[in-house]
């Protein structure tokens, strides 16, 4: 206590702060959990989450249950029998038409064209991007309008002439028609989202890259794309589900040994021969939504992540 | 001698905006040259057309006696240190410094040397490893100054670099730069709308408006000697006080006082100039208390209102019917209502054509 310097500074910390018996309100403003406002928007939500999730658990508890059962008519009950064939059977022997494989290579087969056609239209899309921001030509804002015009344009206008391009390409009814389609498709939109992201960017970035020398690629390879996480993800994710729930372009220019798992789908729901066999449908529909389900859930803390942090003043 | 930059008839337009209207300028090799003026007046315009990041709509530019109005930026021995220091956030410090250098493809132990050196220049070995987002402003500036010294140039271009900062750091820096040119002796040009900094950093200042140089002379000569209305009410703070009156015979009469001009300094051929002009007397330049009336010309003024600044006091009175401001010791103790005699000296005042507003 001897210290002056100790003293001096308690002295000054009690002028600031000074005797905390002042009457009234003090401190942090109270925040009680019940107000009327928090009553009314927990209540909504809960409403809006039992709207959507009621369907959702009628399907999982029919697809758990034995035709039977099912007859029965309780569709609200749990399964008494609780049993996983049906998503055996919608897997693999539930018949699409003509043959009785399940959903499976329909499952592979949007594999096989949600993965060229989601990385080439993403990566297409982000050098459009970049270019139209960043290395600007003559027309280049005239030819982003007509670009984005062709996204309003409804798909079905498209198809017929689509079809004829197809054939003369000599693709019609194969895999690459699909992949073609829809990477041509995505361009409009996955490049107003990587131009709009790129011309966030401060400029003074693109310009530092080129005093050190770098080019096109070079700047948009080392400099642009490790920025561009953010927006990759969301690219990826519009076109993954984009993709996987298309059924219009599978089941017009695929070919029936191609058809996507959207189509596959509709042939054992929508089958006119039998019983409808509403476990399996249940199931099937299940399997095929899984895809861009899991997608939304891996990806979504991505999309609010900050990568551009440190570019420029803090 | 050589110039180290020079600008021949530089014009750029954007659509029908003239942006740089025929613009000529000489940097010499190892000169300081800031080009200073308000928002808008194409210095940072001209800058970029200096580094090849605008194309040019006519003229010519030169680096090095070279012509190099059609290369590309790489090619023109510059580095160039911006306002938002524009670091590659995902690379780290170390990357930063060395990526134009692996662009260019030089060997691995130069790189590394180079980059030693920059870094033990600017004292940022110890950031080396850490990425952008990681730095405070002042290191990140740094950084982005020794991303420009690495690539071994003749000539530095500074856009705004210091504009960012808070005023203390920005001071700092300001003194940094400075001892840098002195060690380097580059050519470096520096666009800032800091009179401050202009001041205190440049062998010679190009004061820009509207596309055009207005004045590019030492700061002492742009202190003293402004060129124009525009010169003079741009640089010093508080501003110069312009007072309009009618000159004629050795006085400036301002309708209610009449101002001797007999020790004013005319431009050759103007000793006989009268007609409509404007006296500008800097505020510095303003005598207070007793030596006041040992001045050509002293008056009474009643303080309107004080601003002290610590170091020293502005205050704002009448001469005559034009406001008046004055910076006096902050020991005076000025006070609002009190009557203080002022008095300055036509030698150190400027005077300007009403109409054209170009100095007499």
């Amino acid at each position: 206590m001897s210290n002056p310097t100790v003293i001096s500074t308690t002295v000054a910390l009690d002028a600031v702060s000074g005797r905390t018996d002042f009457a009234g309100p003090q401190g942090p403003r109270p925040q009680p959990f019940f107000t009327p406002k928090r009553v009314i928007i927990y209540s909504i939500l809960f409403v809006a989450c039992l709207y959507y999730l009621f369907p959702m658990y009628i399907m999982v508890m029919t697809s758990f249950k034995t035709m039977p059962e099912i007859r029965f008519g309780n569709i609200f009950a749990p399964p008494v029998e609780f049993t996983g064939e049906a998503w055996v059977k919608a897997w693999s022997s539930a018949c699409t038409g003509l043959t009785c494989q399940g959903l499976s290579p329909g499952f592979w087969n949007s594999v096989k064209i949600l993965i060229p056609s989601v990385l080439v239209s993403t990566a297409v899309a982000a050098v459009n991007g970049y270019a139209l921001v960043n290395w600007k030509f003559k027309g280049s804002e005239i030819f982003f309008a007509v670009l984005i015009f062709g996204s309003f344009i409804p798909y079905q206008v498209f198809l017929y002439p689509l079809v004829m391009i197809t054939r003369e390409l000599k693709i019609f009814g194969t895999i690459w028609a699909v992949i073609l389609v829809h990477t041509i498709f995505g361009m409009p939109i996955l490049t107003l989202l990587f131009r709009n992201y790129f011309a966030s960017l401060p400029v003074e970035l693109f310009k530092a890259a080129r005093v050190d020398g770098a080019g096109f690629w070079r700047i948009f390879l080392e400099v642009m794309l490790p920025m561009s996480l953010p927006i990759v993800v969301v690219a990826l994710i519009l076109q993954v589900t984009g993709i996987w729930n298309d059924f219009l372009f599978g089941a017009v220019f695929a070919g029936t040994p191609n058809l996507p798992m959207t189509v596959q789908l509709n042939n054992i729901v929508n089958s006119a021969q039998g019983t409808p066999e509403y476990n399996v449908n249940m199931a099937a529909t299940m399997l095929t939504g899984l895809v861009p389900l899991i997608v939304y859930f891996l990806s979504g803390r991505l999309f609010v992540r900050g990568v551009a942090a440190g570019a420029v003043k803090g | 001698m050589q110039k180290s930059v020079s600008v021949k008839g530089l014009s750029l337009n954007f659509g029908a905006v003239r942006v740089l209207q025929e613009m000529n300028l000489d940097v010499e090799n190892g000169e300081f040259l800031v080009l200073l003026g308000p928002s808008g007046c194409g210095k940072s315009t001209l800058l970029n057309c200096i580094a090849g990041l605008l194309d040019v709509s006519a003229g010519q530019i030169f680096i090095s006696g070279k012509n190099v109005t059609w290369e590309e930026p790489k090619d023109r021995g510059i580095g160039m240190v911006f306002q938002s220091y524009a670091l590659y956030p995902q690379m780290s410090v170390r990357k930063n410094l060395s990526f134009g250098l692996r662009v260019a493809g030089l060997p691995r132990d130069e790189i590394d040397e180079r980059v030693a050196r920059a870094s033990e220049m600017l004292q940022i070995e110890a950031l080396l490893d850490r990425k952008p987002a990681n730095l405070s402003g002042g290191q990140r500036q740094r950084v982005a100054i020794g991303r420009a010294l690495v690539r071994d140039v003749d000539v530095f271009l500074f856009d705004e670099p210091l504009s960012n900062l808070d005023a203390k750091l920005r001071a700092d820096l300001r003194v940094e730069i400075k001892r840098l040119h002195q060690r380097l002796k580059n050519t470096m040009i520096y666009v800032t709308h800091d009179q401050i900094e202009a001041m205190t950093l440049a062998d010679r200042i190009a004061i820009m408006k509207e596309g055009i140089i207005q004045q590019l002379d030492t700061p002492h000569m742009i202190y003293n000697n402004p060129v124009n209305l525009f010169v003079a009410g741009f640089i010093g703070s508080p501003s110069m006080n312009f007072l309009e009156g009618t000159l004629s015979g050795g006085a400036i009469d301002l309708g209610d006082v009449s101002v001797p001009t007999e020790r004013y300094g005319f431009e050759p051929g103007n000793e006989k100039w009268s007609g409509k002009a404007i006296l500008g007397v800097r505020p510095e330049h303003v005598v207070v208390g007793e030596g006041a009336s040992q001045q050509p010309f002293f008056f009474d003024a009643a303080i309107e209102i004080v601003e002290p600044m610590g170091a020293d006091t502005v205050a704002w009175t009448r001469l005559g019917s034009h406001s008046f401001t004055f910076r006096a010791d902050a020991e005076l103790n000025l006070a609002q209502g009190q009557t203080v005699k002022l008095g300055f000296d036509a030698a150190r005042a400027s005077l300007f054509d009403a109409e054209s507003g170009i100095r007499i």
